[in-house]
């Protein structure tokens, strides 16, 4: 079965996520973007795996949610701790590296 | 053998090597007594090494301390050779440098730098006899350059008054130009004959005439030109007046009785080059006689005691560079050997005088006059009576009165103008005249009269330790004379430098001798008339402003130092400025600046890129992977 319709709703999706990546002020706002991007992945391994009839692609899937999941975890506590002294999620707020 | 021949060298190395390393625990007297004693061994062993080789066979001794330089076709071994020439140019050295030595120990007393003194006394006797020591060109050479550099430390001895040390600068400076001529002369001499040795170069000179007819100008024009800046003669005369800005005995030492005559000595040395082209001899004669001439009439009308005898050194210069130019290097020689004793004595004497001025000042601290402005001075005849005597000796033999030393080896001088060129003997008579005078009125204004100011009224005698060494000068310059007394074949010297200088004397002219003695006397008893009553006051005016514009000339110095100043050292410094600030501070500076500047812009701009935004960042990380992407996208089709 072809995949080229997956494919594309994926890139679709990965536009999406990135866009709000880069247009949003608010931390959770990007997490939930970069949540999206890595599920707009998954959807191209799974679409794939179906195409070429493997297991391999949709073995994939499972690593790629785990990792998603660590990396909020981390993501959360961090914006936690930020939040407690900044009193604000958004991320323009944090501009003190600057050159 | 090489112990024996280099330890007149060797003693004053120690005296400094002790004087370095023990100076500061030594008292004054010490460091004093040590440079002296130094200085008085090796007049010892230059006696025993001039008997030695009196004794010789050939009349020289040689040693070798080893090679040099040795490239190509090019030997030079630290080589010395003693003969005649040199061995009379190291009793001089020794002899009179002992005494000053000697003298210094009273005039530098309480100075701080006293130890400093001594060293570089020292150190300029050793390096002197480098240069008449030596048995090549090279050796010489060094010697040259170090007492070059001498001069250089003892004339800004006092560095702490500016002008002392730009005097300093300017000896050295004149000497160096005199020094470039020199070196090319060096170079033209290997060239033509294969080597620097004496021996070989004069052998090869005196066996290819053929060859050495074209270049034999060249190579002792070069030369002469290094000994003008040497021994003061015109153009490069004018560090000499300048020079009196070190302590006296500097004065007297290297300044009248040696490093003034190296330039005589090296001319003597090559007389052999020099016999080969004529023309730069004549050259030679008339640059002395205009110089004797010019410094002569430029002494009339100087205040300052010493520069009256700087001038006459000068002077005096001039007539041994015209002996010399005119083929008779024996008188020049013996002028030299003369002028030595009484130049010195009267240098000696007018420090003892400056020191008698100057302790009246010193011991009720007073407001200072000038010690050494002779407006100043008068009738320290009865105050300092041993002065007093040694300097009418020395101002005597000076002037050419007989017997004194003088007499007779400037008579010989006049005796080889009147047969060579009736150029120069006119302007050496002239130059004579000149020199009795300006004696005179020197003698009158100084001891004659009555005192003009407190100072003079308060003068003392010098102590033991400076009057000895002037009576010792003074018996000298009297018996010099008599070292070459006219006899059928020649005198003492002439036998004493015949292996070197084979040359005929000249002649005793009876009738010669008695002009110029009537010359010098006439003069002498005419100036010291005038001079005798005619400073009533410091602001007395001199009687040679009588004529007029002649005497602002000659105070003036004939103005040659603003004549170099404003051809020679003006264009130079803007040369100079040119290349400092438009290439090196504009052009060098400007590129190494510019290109810091250049990066340091470049990094101002480039850091606007780090705005600390998260979002900036990550929009450039997504356009850096969608090129990263594409490329290898592209790639693979």
């Amino acid at each position: 079965m072809e995949a080229t319709a997956f494919v594309v709703l994926s890139a679709i999706l990965f536009t999406i996520g990135v866009l709000g990546v880069l247009i949003r002020k608010n931390a959770i706002l990007i997490f939930m973007s970069v949540e999206l991007m890595l599920n707009s992945a998954n959807l191209a391994f799974v679409a794939f795996a179906h195409r070429w009839g493997q297991l391999d692609g949709q073995l994939f899937v499972f690593f790629v949610m785990t990792v998603a999941a660590a990396e909020v975890a981390v993501g959360l506590a961090l914006i936690v701790t930020i939040f407690r002294t900044k009193h604000s999620t958004d991320v323009d707020d944090l501009s003190q590296l600057k050159g | 053998m090489e112990l024996f021949v280099l330890s007149p060298i060797l003693f004053p190395l120690l005296g400094i090597l002790i004087n370095v390393t023990q100076g500061k625990k030594l008292s004054e007297r010490a460091v004093g007594i040590i440079g002296t004693t130094m200085a008085g061994l090796s007049f010892f062993m230059s006696l025993l090494i001039f008997f030695t080789v009196e004794r010789q066979p050939d009349h020289q001794l040689m040693a070798t301390l080893g090679p040099w330089i040795q490239i190509g076709t090019l030997n030079v071994p630290w080589g010395f050779q003693i003969d005649g020439l040199s061995g009379l140019w190291m009793l001089i050295i020794t002899g009179v440098g002992t005494l000053i030595h000697l003298f210094s120990i009273g005039y530098m007393h309480g100075d701080e730098r006293f130890t400093r003194f001594f060293i570089y006394l020292n150190l300029f006797v050793a390096s002197m006899l480098i240069l008449v020591m030596g048995n090549n060109f090279l050796v010489m050479f060094v010697g040259w350059e170090l007492v070059g550099l001498c001069s250089y430390l003892l004339i800004g001895f006092w560095y702490k008054n500016i002008k002392n040390t730009e005097a300093a600068r300017k000896a050295f400076v004149a000497n160096r130009v005199g020094d470039v001529a020199f070196v090319i002369g060096l170079m033209l001499i290997f060239v033509t004959t294969g080597s620097l040795t004496f021996e070989t170069v004069f052998k090869f000179a005196e066996e290819n005439p053929a060859v050495m007819a074209g270049v034999a100008g060249a190579i002792t024009l070069c030369l002469f030109l290094g000994a003008t800046g040497k021994s003061a003669q015109l153009p490069l005369y004018v560090w000499l007046p300048d020079a009196m800005a070190g302590p006296t005995p500097v004065s007297a030492l290297i300044h009248a009785a040696t490093m003034v005559t190296a330039g005589l000595y090296m001319m003597a040395r090559s007389h052999v080059l020099f016999e080969l082209a004529p023309a730069t001899q004549t050259f030679v004669a008339i640059v002395g006689a205009l110089t004797a001439l010019l410094a002569g009439l430029t002494a009339l009308t100087q205040n300052d005691i010493k520069k009256v005898l700087a001038y006459s050194t000068v002077s005096q210069l001039g007539f041994m560079v015209a002996a010399a130019g005119l083929g008779a290097y024996i008188p020049s020689v013996f002028h030299v050997f003369t002028h030595a004793f009484f130049k010195a004595l009267l240098f000696l004497a007018a420090g003892s005088v400056i020191h008698g001025m100057e302790h009246h000042a010193h011991a009720t601290h007073a407001h200072r006059t000038d010690p050494q402005d002779m407006r100043n001075m008068g009738g320290l005849r009865s105050k300092m009576p041993i002065t007093f005597w040694t300097f009418v000796i020395g101002a005597l033999a000076l002037a050419g009165i007989p017997p004194l030393a003088g007499f007779w080896s400037k008579d010989e001088i006049m005796v080889a103008a009147g047969q060579g060129n009736i150029l120069v003997f006119i302007l050496l008579t002239l130059s004579a005249g000149l020199t009795a005078f300006y004696t005179g009125r020197q003698l009158a204004m100084v001891f004659y009269g009555r005192p003009r100011t407190a100072d003079a009224e308060h003068a003392v005698e010098s102590s033991a330790s400076m009057t000895v060494p002037l009576i010792a000068l003074a018996a000298f310059a009297v018996i010099a004379g008599f070292f070459n007394f006219p006899a059928a074949g020649g005198g003492g010297l002439h036998h004493l430098l015949e292996s070197v200088i084979p040359e005929e004397a000249l002649g005793f002219n009876v009738i010669l001798a008695l002009f110029f003695t009537a010359l010098a006397a006439g003069m002498l008893w005419l100036s010291f008339t005038i001079y005798k009553t005619a400073y009533e006051k410091p602001e007395s005016p001199d009687p040679l402003q009588r004529l007029g514009g002649f005497y602002q000339l000659s105070l003036e110095k004939f103005r040659v130092d603003e004549l170099y100043r404003a051809v020679f050292i003006k264009p130079f410094y803007a040369f100079s400025s040119l290349f400092a600030q438009v290439f090196d501070l504009g052009g060098i500076d400007g590129v190494v600046n510019g290109v810091g500047t250049v990066i340091k812009r470049a990094g101002s701009s480039l850091r606007t890129i780090q705005t600390g935004f998260v979002r900036s960042y990550g929009l450039m990380m997504l356009v850096g992977v969608v090129v990263i992407v594409a490329y290898f996208v592209m790639n693979s089709r």
